[in-house]
């Protein structure tokens, strides 16, 4: 109930935030916003090209929520996107067949790398007390320096050495497309499967009820019999696989080759959309979609509009700012009337 | 038939004519009033570099050809870092739905995407620029790819001029080439900066050849991306830390013209050359000795006037100087403007080089020449064809720094 009331609000402080910026950047604020809302759904192939934008990104959420439900600020959700890429790009490269076979490999092979890479700051957290925050961080920049690694150096093209990315895949091991879209139909069911499973995962099952347990008071989970440290993994290790299918969509389904910003940021983006949609699964896809909107959609500033679209970075910033600042404002008032439960949940 | 009739057809014959005249008159050089084109830049496009002189190029077109100011569809920082959501596809495809008739795509970094998106789009012409896949006789060759040209100037020429710039400026006899990546375009614009260099060296200087010092570090890209590459700021300090008092930019920015300018500020005998932008002096005028530049003005001109007029034809250009004078805007396709750092001893015989070259009495592609392993790339009075000029396998004997990844 209290998301009903407060939805409004923050909506009509992010529109308001959004007229502010676009005003001070001397665009026609109610123009750009037209410009934007067409540049991502105003055709379907700009429908498609948003749905791009969008998949990795929600598949970085639901990743995300199951390690926030954790306790854990998986912060290094952009390395394990990067090496989800590298290990789809591993299969693309080393492995020759029809797509029936390559695909499904690359999908593997990116969950597998991306679950790996994730378990290095789980095993120093529960067994080293290294916070995730400083591995995470660490680690994207390794990852990061192996994409580069072998972009110019064994993967590289032949008589080149450029952070430019790596030879074009085989097209069968691209992730299948329809027509002229660009979105791949495998990429947007994997997201919305995997926003299905962190809903079931986490409302329905006895895991999801231990892994809340864990992040909510570890000490008294595990005085009450749950073995914590096991919890802890499993969650790095789930929200990495799910960031290493983000790495092979961006891999095998957008850039067909391996470049060193992988990422595309959206690890952490997909952090803002969580904190946005207050830890709750339902909520991901619409706020992954408002975000992407804007991503694909600010194109249309510079195009049409002649404004720099780097814009778009400042609008999502501002949008969390802005949403967080007014969430915070309600915590505060509640705090000061009367205790409302059951916020937070997935 | 009488008189009336024969005036009734001289008239119908005129009429006639006019028609066709008429009709022809789009066809005679007028842009109609709706056309649009796209210019797709890797980076920004006021990068004093590389972008910045596309643009400009862009800007020239929609001037000589009379367009509409609108008639430029600019997409900058277009890659991977600055924009992850977007592809090249999808930037042509969005540049056509906006009524674009030709296509600029204007990096090394677009091969992939302009390719797909010239097969994509096989009515809208294209210029792919610094490519090779419209060159019949080349590695890269595409031709499946009817609508996609190349463009490139030779800059090996503005680049040999450059180096020998730095030679007869050069106090210390060590100089630096700050490279981008490692590519066939790369090696052989180091290499005839190189070969510039020693020529100048050798024959105005009256040095050791062999005393010469001359080093690449490459870091990775066109430019600078915190994170993926070398920071080219640091490369040059840790040229000048190296003792080398010329910096050879061969990036798409300027951080080597604005490095080396503070370091001139606080009275250090150090000099800079940067690249692509006919202003790039303009970081550090004092401290620069000239720049090799990129005019893409009139051959974007001249490939925007065959669209209209219905003759585009995918042809590979790689268009020099206009000897007569190289740094005419609407003739010469490279360019050499000193800067305030060279001196007048230097400048008179820079200019001696620079007529040699024109007149090709100076052929510096000319054997004997090893590539950087020994091994022999022209014997003695061998001149290098076009080939393996464009294809340069690797660096040149004498140079320091890596041919390929290492």
């Amino acid at each position: 109930m209290k998301r009903l009331r407060s939805a409004p609000l923050a909506l009509a402080a992010a529109l308001g935030a959004i007229v502010v910026i676009l005003f001070a950047a001397g665009a026609p604020p109610l123009e750009a916003m037209r410009v934007i809302f067409e540049g991502a759904f105003g055709t379907t192939d700009r429908l498609g090209a948003t749905l791009m934008a969008w998949t990795p990104l929600v598949l970085a959420a639901a990743g995300l929520l199951i390690t926030f439900q954790a306790g854990l600020w998986n912060i290094g959700v952009e390395g394990q996107i990067a090496m989800g890429a590298i290990g789809a790009a591993w299969m693309a490269r080393s492995v020759e067949g029809p797509s029936l076979v390559v695909v499904p490999l690359t999908l593997i092979g990116g969950a597998v790398f991306g679950a790996a890479w994730a378990l290095i700051p789980a095993w120093l957290r529960t067994r080293f007390r290294v916070h995730e925050i400083f591995s995470g961080v660490a680690l994207s920049f390794v990852a990061a320096a192996i994409a580069v690694y072998l972009i110019i150096g064994p993967w590289s093209r032949t008589g080149v050495a450029s952070t430019s990315g790596t030879d074009i895949f085989d097209p069968r091991a691209w992730l299948p497309t329809i027509g002229s879209w660009r979105a791949s139909p495998v990429g947007i069911g994997a997201a919305v499967a995997a926003v299905a499973a962190v809903l079931v995962l986490l409302r329905g099952s006895r895991f999801g009820l231990r892994i809340r347990a864990v992040g909510r008071n570890a000490e008294s989970a595990h005085l009450l019999g749950i073995p914590t440290q096991r919890y802890l993994v499993a969650a790095f290790a789930m929200c990495g696989a799910l960031a290493g299918i983000a790495g092979t969509v961006q891999a095998t389904g957008f850039h067909h080759k391996l470049v060193p910003s992988i990422s595309g940021g959206y690890g952490f983006l997909g952090v803002l959309v969580v904190l946005l949609a207050g830890f709750r699964a339902l909520w991901i896809a619409p706020i992954a979609l408002f975000f992407a909107a804007i991503q694909v959609g600010s194109t249309q500033l510079s195009l049409r509009l002649g404004i720099d679209s780097s814009l778009a970075g400042v609008i999502q910033g501002a949008l969390v700012l802005v949403v967080l600042i007014v969430g915070g404002f309600q915590v505060y008032s509640a705090a000061r009337g009367p205790v409302v439960t059951g916020e937070g949940e997935a | 038939m009488g008189r009336q009739g024969r005036w009734l057809k001289r008239f119908a014959l005129l009429a006639a004519v006019s028609l066709v005249v008429a009709a022809c008159g789009d066809d005679d050089g007028e842009a109609p009033e709706d056309f649009k084109f796209g210019m797709i830049l890797v980076g920004p496009q006021n990068d004093q570099g590389w972008s910045q002189a596309h643009y400009e190029a862009g800007l020239y077109v929609v001037e000589q050809l009379g367009l509409p100011a609108d008639a430029m569809i600019v997409l900058d920082k277009v890659n991977t870092a600055d924009r992850p959501e977007t592809s090249i596809e999808s930037v042509v495809d969005e540049m056509v739905a906006g009524g674009a008739q030709m296509i600029f795509a204007t990096s090394d970094d677009m091969k992939d995407g302009i390719e797909a998106a010239a097969a994509q789009h096989p009515d809208i012409p294209m210029i792919w620029s610094s490519g090779d896949s419209a060159w019949a006789d080349g590695k890269g060759y595409r031709a499946d790819l009817t609508n996609l040209g190349n463009i490139m100037g030779r800059m090996e020429y503005a680049k040999m001029i450059a180096g020998c710039a730095a030679a007869l400026t050069s106090q210390t006899g060590k100089l630096a080439y700050l490279g981008p990546l490692i590519n066939d375009e790369t090696r052989r614009l180091v290499n005839s900066a190189f070969l510039g260099a020693r020529y100048c060296w050798e024959n105005y200087r009256e040095q050791d050849p062999s005393t010469l010092g001359f080093e690449v570090k490459w870091i990775g890209f066109w430019f600078n991306i915190p994170g993926f590459t070398l920071d080219p700021t640091q490369v040059t300090n840790e040229f000048l830390a190296s003792g080398a008092d010329v910096v050879i930019s061969g990036i798409d920015t300027t951080e080597a013209i604005v490095r080396v300018g503070q370091a001139f500020a606080a009275d250090e005998a150090v000099w800079a050359i940067p690249y692509d932008f006919r202003g790039a002096c303009a970081a550090a005028p004092a401290a620069c000795l000239g720049v090799p530049y990129f005019n893409w003005g009139p051959s974007y001109v001249d490939a925007m006037q065959s669209v209209i007029d219905d003759e585009f034809e995918a042809t590979w250009l790689w268009l020099g100087p206009d000897w007569d004078d190289i740094n005419n805007p609407d003739t010469s396709a490279v360019g050499w403007v000193s800067g305030e750092g060279l001196s007048a001893e230097a400048s008179a015989s820079l200019d001696d080089f620079i007529a040699g070259l024109g007149s090709g009495d100076i052929e510096l592609y000319r054997g004997p020449l090893n590539w950087q392993d020994g091994s022999v790339f022209l014997t003695d009075g061998e001149e290098a064809t076009d080939f393996q000029i464009w294809y340069a396998e690797q660096l040149l004997e004498g140079i320091v720094g890596a041919s390929a990844a290492e």
